[in-house]
């Protein structure tokens, strides 16, 4: 048998407590090792359903299962092992008084102690070029330096799937190409929730397309940034001076 | 952002002070302050030989002294206080340039001037040689309840982040041609304090889901074992117990 895949999402619905209404039935899988782009407008459902994918959310209907475990509330612990999200803003990531210390919350909830916990503060900050910050307190660095330490805050878990929500957003051009030679660096199963078409395309050898909370298209990056219609369909545009026809290849 | 006021107080030093354990150094210093707060107001050579000792240490930890004098100013709106209980003050006088002053006014004055100054000192000293998280993880050990220190330690963190979105909404608001020179004006002050609280939470709210997100279960993971050896503590506590000395002595030969 095959192993599972990285993420499951069968048919999930969810809508939040006051009625609204987020998601309509969303099924995709991720194979292991795949980096994956989430595109679509504000609104979208796109936060609701990374929300499903380590349980903070869970759904009214349908499943969600990563490496095969089942997202439910009996074994959330080792989920959120597993879904690392690294959120859009790093300073509600970056809540601890050294570098160090907050690469080392997750796995020291997760119990690790000592030289092991050591070795994996050490490996996640030098897999994003961070080693020599460790002791530094967050607030003293850049906002392209915090977004790093912010992944390698979930790298230190060792998750079987890197969910990033708009990792490219405030980064000056430099900040957002480093970041962007990190992840592609990474081997690792990646979902990327953003706007930015051409990171997506650069990082991303597969997107969905995500509107009224449903997934509305699903193929190679290049094509559906391609196609206008569908761009135009689900309020994504490429920005000024992109020529969609150079992208099919 | 970036400069970070949290940790201004701080002047970075490998002296044997700057590597004492922070449990120690606070217990020390609170002890301290203790056999300084003791002394008979009397003794003012008791005063002396603390003001020394401290200076003493400052030149240990590598603390430039005029640094450590311009951070006493912190207790100068306290000492206004002090310059008024010679004026007010009962009993007996003596003229001073012409002004009659209370004796027991003076007294009462040196008293607060003194005492209040050798424990500014010490916390400066002690605020200049232990950066802020270290100082909290000192507290922890001593038993503070984790609560208070997570708190604190939190407050530390987004004092920056909150301070430069203040910083940003004032902006917005001169930007938009505020020019706030009545009372009745404050009303749009009032509304961004409003609004700086909402923010405010909901940052707590996306902190504590980010926090849930690795795997957070209700306490803070304890990473460092900070624990002294006897041999840090009998050093640490060497200080306030020579301070506890000079106060004893200062009671013996009291006039």
């Amino acid at each position: 048998m095959s192993p599972p895949p990285a993420l499951e999402v069968e048919g999930v619905a969810f809508a939040y407590p006051d009625g609204q209404q987020a998601l309509y039935g969303v099924s995709l899988r991720i194979e292991r090792g795949e980096r994956v782009a989430l595109l679509g407008p504000n609104g979208a459902g796109k936060t609701s359903l990374v929300l499903q994918l380590n349980g903070v959310l869970l759904p009214g209907a349908g499943r969600v299962a990563v490496a095969g475990l089942p997202v439910a509330a009996e074994h959330l612990k080792e989920i959120r092992r597993r879904v690392g999200i690294v959120f859009q803003d790093p300073d509600d990531q970056l809540f601890m008084p050294t570098v160090a210390e907050d690469v080392a919350f997750g796995p020291a909830n997760l119990g690790l102690r000592g030289p092991e916990l050591e070795t994996r503060v050490k490996g996640a900050l030098a897999a994003v070029g961070m080693e020599g910050h460790a002791d530094r307190p967050p607030h003293h660095l850049s906002f392209g330096q915090r977004r790093r330490v912010a992944v390698a805050t979930v790298l230190a878990m060792e998750p079987e799937i890197l969910v990033l929500d708009e990792p490219s957003s405030n980064m000056d051009p430099a900040s957002r190409r480093e970041l962007a030679e990190i992840l592609g660096g990474l081997d690792i199963t990646i979902l990327m929730v953003t706007h930015d078409l051409p990171y997506a395309l650069q990082l991303c050898p597969r997107a969905l397309v995500m509107n009224g909370g449903a997934i509305a298209a699903d193929g190679p990056t290049a094509e559906l940034l391609a196609d206008g219609d569908l761009l135009a369909a689900n309020r994504l545009e490429l920005p000024f001076g992109f020529d969609s026809a150079a992208l099919r290849r | 952002m970036g400069t970070g006021h949290t940790h201004r107080l701080y002047l970075p030093g490998t002296s044997p002070l700057h590597r004492a354990r922070p449990q120690c150094k606070v217990a020390a210093s609170l002890l301290f302050i203790l056999a300084v707060v003791a002394t008979p107001r009397e003794a003012v050579w008791a005063f002396g030989v603390y003001a020394l000792g401290l200076a003493a240490l400052a030149r240990v930890a590598g603390l430039p002294l005029p640094t450590l004098a311009r951070r006493l100013a912190l207790e100068l709106p306290f000492l206004l206080f002090a310059v008024f209980l010679p004026l007010v003050g009962q009993g007996e006088r003596v003229e001073v340039l012409g002004v009659a002053l209370s004796t027991e006014g003076l007294w009462a004055a040196w008293n607060i001037v003194a005492k209040g100054t050798l424990g500014v000192a010490t916390s400066v000293i002690l605020a200049a040689t232990t950066p802020v998280p270290e100082l909290l993880r000192g507290l922890e050990r001593l038993r503070l309840p984790a609560a208070f220190t997570t708190v604190a330690a939190f407050m530390v963190r987004y004092a920056d982040v909150i301070v430069d979105e203040v910083r940003r909404m004032r902006i917005a608001r001169i930007s938009r041609g505020y020019d706030p020179r009545w009372i009745w004006q404050a009303r749009a002050v009032a509304a961004s304090a409003g609004t700086l609280f909402i923010r405010s939470y909901e940052r707590g709210e996306r902190v504590y889901l980010a926090m849930v997100s690795r795997g957070y279960s209700g306490a803070m993971p304890v990473l460092q074992d900070l624990a002294a050896t006897r041999g840090q503590w009998l050093a640490a506590l060497a200080v306030p117990a020579a301070a506890a000395l000079v106060a004893a002595s200062a009671w013996v030969v009291r006039p």
